[in-house]
């Protein structure tokens, strides 16, 4: 077992997870569904964030919602992620229940600040992709040397 | 009535040739409601394309299965990573009776919905009671 830490971010995802979760029930960031995950159900959807040079990105999979359902928010390096799955149906006999339902929250730090401005958010199939454009204060500047 | 499959390996999953570079594949979260005309399942299947999700039923098992591409290239440094992408595989042992041709499939925001109609020598009819 090993845990790296990488731009501050816990790189283990197990971990990271269950961190992220006793905080979110912590501060109250989690809007609903059950304090704990149940098995086969997920509170909220995963997540998956990775680096390029200029750019985050996010990526959630959460099937059945459209554009209208999410909604995004940035400030500095917190994105945070809030949506609905629809309530299942309530007059209908479940053999089996595991697609998660009701609100969720999630806010997810990032190790540098973001320019909101031109964060891009799309929906397809189900897959949330959100890019996130490094701020320029934070981007590396080349220093031209005069000769 | 709806009774998960064991993984079996089946002829034709042998023979075919892996596309993926690795072999993951991941069980979607499924809805089974059952209605009084027929059994919906609902299949959450993110990032798939219709072309590639591969619905059989066959001797009272439902089996679904969609290839879905990898996303990132491999290497890819990850902050935070809590799913992987691969393909996704479950079936599922239907016992009620089902009218195999009418069954129907529809794939909507990453969610897969098959209809599955029940055969009419199941499907619960009301009995009319005469007054004499």
């Amino acid at each position: 077992m090993f845990t790296q830490r990488i731009n501050g971010l816990l790189c283990m995802p197990g971990l990271r997870r269950e961190v992220n979760r006793l905080f979110d029930n912590v501060l109250g960031t989690m809007v609903g569904e059950f304090p704990f995950p149940v098995i086969g159900q997920r509170a909220f959807p995963p997540v998956n964030v990775w680096e390029a040079d200029e750019n985050f990105f996010a990526e959630a999979e959460v099937p059945g919602l459209t554009m209208g359902d999410v909604e995004l928010f940035v400030v500095n390096n917190e994105l945070t992620i809030k949506g609905e799955r629809r309530e299942p149906e309530s007059d209908v006999r479940f053999h089996r229940q595991e697609r998660g339902t009701g609100k969720f929250a999630r806010v997810i730090r990032l190790p540098l600040d973001v320019d909101s401005e031109s964060v891009e958010a799309t929906l397809k199939g189900g897959v949330l992709t959100i890019k996130l454009p490094k701020a320029k204060s934070v981007l590396p500047r080349k220093i031209e040397v005069k000769g | 009535m709806t009774t998960e499959m064991c993984e079996r390996p089946v002829q034709s999953q042998l023979n075919r040739v892996e596309r993926t570079p690795c072999d993951c594949r991941y069980s979607p979260c499924v809805d089974i409601v059952e209605r009084a005309e027929e059994l919906t399942v609902i299949a959450e299947i993110p990032g798939a394309k219709n072309e590639d999700i591969d619905v059989r039923f066959e001797n009272g098992t439902l089996t679904i299965h969609a290839k879905v591409e990898l996303r990132q290239v491999n290497g890819t440094r990850y902050l935070l990573s809590e799913y992987g992408v691969g393909d996704f595989h479950r079936s599922f042992e239907v016992s009620e009776l089902i009218d195999a041709d009418r069954i129907s499939a529809e794939y909507t925001n990453g969610v897969l919905t098959l209809h599955l109609p029940k055969t009419e020598a199941v499907k619960p009819r009301k009995i009319a009671v005469e007054t004499r």
